[in-house]
């Protein structure tokens, strides 16, 4: 049967591009990989060829995959059901591409795609490594094209197209709309009745959602190059790799670590969990490898200055995309559902997302093996658990960890190791120290992260603490303090051995400026943060100083140690960043302030140490309200371009000083008529601090408010009472040559010109009315805010005798009312300033890197 | 053995000893039987919104002032307090996770987790429901 209107072409090319995708990264892998084997420079190279073909190929499918998704969203045709859930005719066109990655299918597509750019890089770059760099790549590809699939194999369901129908997915399985009355088949014109997509969530229509996961995915795609240079080294048994692999490390480091951070800026910046991070499972599954990455960029380093440490820089850069593996399969399977506010849920994907993680320790397992024999019993290894985890789930544990256990062995086995100490005075030795407290850091998040795994798959019940963000925090600081102090005193050790005393001669003034600033926040900076304690506090301050002595320590460094190099300063620039971003999340964290207390003076419940008191406050449109250091009133409200976006305007004063900014937080209204809104924040930016506020209810005083109004009978000079005073009709003015209302051209406007007195003796001048043309009414309310009156024009009632009917209305809530919540954070651009200049940090040595590479060559 | 080799397992003493303390820590996913059972003890229950009850927050007597009533998969309900705003799309919601600790009969709530058929659109049956209410009009 055919279907009036659909577009079923653009789904065809898709999805054949999607298979020919599948089919060329297979050919691609195995062709580098033979490529990789072949001993005759005249067979690799036509394996190579082959490969860069098949890659090519691989390359066009992902870009014309990608190209079909996008113009069908962008057409809106909402027969395929992709774009019907992630976009809707009234999004503007920026979101049109959020939408496009809101989805699994499309964010696999994104993270397919940055490996095509990567790969191209690679294949340009690599020279010598890139077969077995390539294949890696290629393999990736190839489990990604299959979670785009969408085809059955007895059964199992692998993989979700996004080309699929929407008649085919049974979405109008219980819609009666879009059945034929008589036969019950779906109507031949249904598409004519979805008028609309669906649109993407209210809280995800923001320009975070459209930079955030391009860059994050980037960050994600990237982390597979250190791990494919790392199997070169394991595949073909030598260390030529690890010079070529120090740009990439830091460029994955850094675009990770800016994705990151970049999910928490559009934390802070718009959405309404009040910070910037909270130790979400999502969070701690995107952090975990890029501090594992951190740390082997640092083994790395070693190893090219000493030799020792070749084994960690395998395990870290391997794990460091394991993880990234290991993060994909716990956002997407929904086994997070309980414990994260952002993760997917279940698109039935659990085994493929679990194997595409297994594939790759598998692939190290079989490299690591030295004959047949080996190689087939880790083969069966893996198949062995896998098979019997799916009958009984503990053993899934045995095949992840038993599968590392082996990529560990291995790494033992076939990689050589310096045996010989490392003196305390080197900078090797106190850089893996550090590489490893950032490892074990990773290794405890990770574990209180998975614990909804272990649930699962042991049936236990544990459930995230009472207070999960200060679980995480009284770990973390320490290893921060740690970090902190390594990071500040490491440089200025050389590598292999430092002479005592040059040593101390060189660090011994940035260490005792670093403890005259740290003194001088601890003792000045108010930081009294005892929620936790006085440990605690002593923890933060401890803090404070590690944080201060990273940034003035690696910034002193630039001049005592490499003589204001600049070029070479990569590593002590991106340190000092590093610094940064600790001491402002120590200072944004340990001073953030609620300023909408509760100030009525009503308390509502006793603080206690674990309960927060009154966070929200309420004000009355117009009426101005004391919040501790401002006075606040809430102005009116505005709708911006975009029509379901209100805008409510907050006038701030500043009680001490007088000063006066307005603040513009807002809320989106979701489709369907009981939709509630979104809240998004609005800020005011200090130097030194931000004052954050987000409405977090509103309530519409005409549709919360449940009196009517009685109807009065009055003429001209007629008095009425209502209960606290009375209300005298004065005169009635047709077209009065001042309308305090908007009026629309062409309309006749009749106001009843009336005075309100109050029992306190207030007067208030009222004026409801009418405002007609042609045969439309118009009715205009009046209203006295002060005491909760509304009036209006009801009708004529009698014309000969000139009484009119009037509508009076006491009504329990007069205003418009919002709740706020207004926090105080501190020194939070310290926080995006380190962010920055890490980056910029990383930058500078990827370049530098680069040239130092150029020139060997050259020499 | 080696320095490194010492601190190596020094550290990782360490990391283990805040596992395990981590465990000690942890609460678990409780029936609001066993939670009454365990007055005072902080517990996670996941449950849903009785729409046959009273749902109660008005901000403009109080906007940290949150109270209903939750009913669980057993069939058993709790009367639920909870001092913070209404997060968002509350009433929509499907499931809930509730943190807090039975007080004198009603449990008071410290963190609630939405899951909204809003924002988990892979859910097909709140998809139809969407489509099914975009077509009522006609």
């Amino acid at each position: 049967m055919n279907y009036t209107g659909e577009h079923l072409l653009p789904g065809q090319i898709g999805h054949f591009f999607a298979v020919l995708s599948l089919v060329a990264s297979l050919v691609a892998t195995l062709a580098y990989y033979s490529a990789n084997r072949a001993l005759l420079p005249a067979d690799k190279q036509s394996w190579l060829k082959l490969a860069r073909g098949a890659f090519l190929v691989e390359t066009v499918s992902v870009l014309g995959v990608f190209s079909c998704l996008y113009y069908i969203i962008t057409n809106h045709y909402f027969e395929y059901k992709y774009a019907w859930q992630h976009s809707d005719r009234i999004m503007d066109t920026q979101y049109l591409l959020s939408g496009f990655w809101e989805g699994q299918e499309g964010s696999f597509l994104l993270w397919s795609f940055w490996h095509c750019v990567l790969g191209w890089i690679l294949i340009a770059t690599t020279k010598k490594l890139e077969a077995p760099v390539m294949t890696v790549v290629s393999f990736a590809q190839f489990c990604l094209a299959t979670m785009l699939l969408g085809v059955y194999v007895f059964d199992l369901k692998i993989g979700t197209s996004p080309f699929v129908l929407m008649r085919n997915e049974g979405m109008f399985d219980n819609a009666p709309a879009f059945r034929d009355i008589a036969t019950g088949a779906l109507r031949q014109d249904y598409l004519s009745l979805i008028q609309d997509g669906n649109g993407i969530s209210i809280l995800l229509q923001n320009y975070w959602m459209v930079i955030h996961p391009p860059v994050l995915f980037l960050g994600f795609a990237s982390t597979i190059v250190p791990f494919a240079f790392a199997y070169a080294g394991f595949v073909n048994n030598n260390d030529e790799w690890i010079k070529p692999v120090l740009p990439w490390a830091s460029f994955s480091a850094a675009v990770l670590g800016t994705g990151i951070m970049m999910g928490a800026a559009w934390a802070y910046e718009s959405l309404s969990f009040a910070g910037y991070w909270a130790w979400d499972p999502v969070e701690n599954a995107s952090l975990v490898p890029w501090l594992i990455l951190v740390g082997g960029l640092h083994t790395n380093l070693i190893y090219k200055s000493t030799g020792y440490s070749l084994r960690t820089t395998y395990l870290f850069y391997f794990l460091s995309f394991i993880l990234i593996l290991y993060s994909t399969f716990l956002t997407r399977s929904g086994i997070l559902g309980d414990t994260s506010v952002h993760a997917f849920t279940g698109a039935d994907m659990n085994v493929q997302l679990y194997l595409f993680m297994a594939l790759f320790i598998w692939l190290l397992n079989v490299t690591g093996a030295a004959d047949i024999k080996q190689k087939l019993i880790v083969t069966g290894f893996f198949v062995g658990t896998l098979v019997a985890g799916y009958f009984y789930p503990p053993t899934m544990l045995l095949s992840f960890f038993g599968g590392l256990g082996i990529v560990y062995y291995y790494l033992q086995k076939n990689v050589p190791s310096v045996n010989k100490e490392e003196s305390s005075y080197s900078r090797e030795f106190w850089m893996f120290i550090g590489a490893l407290v950032l490892f074990l850091a990773s290794i405890i998040i990770s574990f209180k992260t998975s614990v909804p795994v272990f649930n699962k798959l042991l049936g236990t019940k544990m459930a995230n603490p009472e207070e999960p963000e200060f679980s995480y925090n009284q770990v973390q600081i320490f290893i921060a303090i740690i970090i902190g102090i390594l990071t500040a005193a490491t440089q200025y050790l050389r590598y292999k051995d430092t002479p005592k005393q040059l040593f101390v001669k060189k660090v011994l003034w940035p260490t005792v400026a670093a403890i005259a600033l740290s003194l001088l926040i601890s003792v000045f900076g108010g930081i009294q943060y005892d929620k936790h304690g006085v440990g605690f506090l002593a923890a933060i301050h401890i803090a404070l100083f590690a944080s201060a002595y990273a940034v003035v320590a690696n910034a002193s460094y630039i001049w005592i140690g490499l003589k204001g190099k600049l070029k070479s300063a990569g590593a002590s620039v991106a340190h000092v960043g590093f610094g940064l971003v600790l001491l402002g999340v120590l200072l944004s964290s340990a001073k953030k302030e609620v300023l909408s207390k509760n100030t009525s003076g009503i308390a509502l419940f006793e603080k206690t140490k674990n309960e927060d008191p009154a966070e929200n406050m309420t004000l009355f449109q117009g009426i101005k309200t004391d919040m501790g250091k401002y006075h606040v009133t809430y102005v009116n409200d505005t709708f911006g371009h975009e029509a379901n976006k209100r805008f409510f305007k907050l006038a701030f004063e500043h009680k001490a000083t007088g000063e006066n900014f307005t603040l513009y937080p807002d809320v989106i209204k979701g489709k369907g008529d009981n939709a509630e809104p979104a809240a998004n924040p609005d800020k005011k930016h200090y130097a030194n601090k931000d004052i954050f506020v987000y409405v977090s209810s509103w309530l519409d005083a005409d549709k919360a408010d449940t009196s009517s109004f009685q109807p009065r009978e009055m003429k001209t000079g007629d008095t009425t009472f209502y209960s606290n005073g009375f209300i005298v009709l004065n005169k009635v003015d047709i077209n009065p040559a001042q309308v305090n209302r908007p009026v629309n051209p062409g309309e006749t406007v009749m106001l009843l010109d009336m005075t309100v007195f109050a029992k306190n003796g207030a007067q208030y001048p009222v004026k409801p009315g009418i405002a007609l043309a042609g045969n439309t009414i118009r009715n205009l309310q009046d209203s006295v805010i002060a005491q909760n009156l509304v009036l209006k024009f009801n009708k004529v009632k009698d014309e000969k005798n000139g009484i009119l009917e009037i509508g009076l209305k006491e009504a329990s809530i007069m205003n418009n009312a919002i709740t706020l919540k207004v926090y105080e954070f501190p020194f939070i651009n310290i926080l995006w300033i380190g962010i920055i200049i890490m980056v910029i940090g990383f930058i500078m040595s990827i370049r530098y890197r680069y040239r130092m590479r150029k020139l060997n060559v050259v020499k | 053995m080696k320095k490194t080799h010492i601190i190596a397992l020094v550290l990782i003493a360490v990391a283990i000893a805040v596992l395990i303390s981590y465990m000690g820590n942890v609460t678990t996913y409780d029936t609001i039987a066993s939670a009454r059972k365990n007055e005072g003890k902080f517990v996670h229950l996941v449950a849903k919104i009785d729409k046959s009850k009273p749902f109660v927050y008005d901000p403009i007597k109080d906007p940290n002032y949150l109270a209903f009533t939750a009913l669980d998969t057993l069939g058993n309900s709790i009367d639920v307090v909870y001092r913070n705003s209404k997060p968002t799309d509350m009433e929509k919601s499907e499931r809930l996770v509730l943190g807090g600790k039975v007080k004198d009969g009603r449990f008071e709530c410290k963190d609630i987790l939405l899951k909204c058929p809003s924002k988990y659109k892979d859910d097909i049956k709140a998809a139809q429901k969407e489509l099914n209410a975009s077509t009522e009009t006609y």
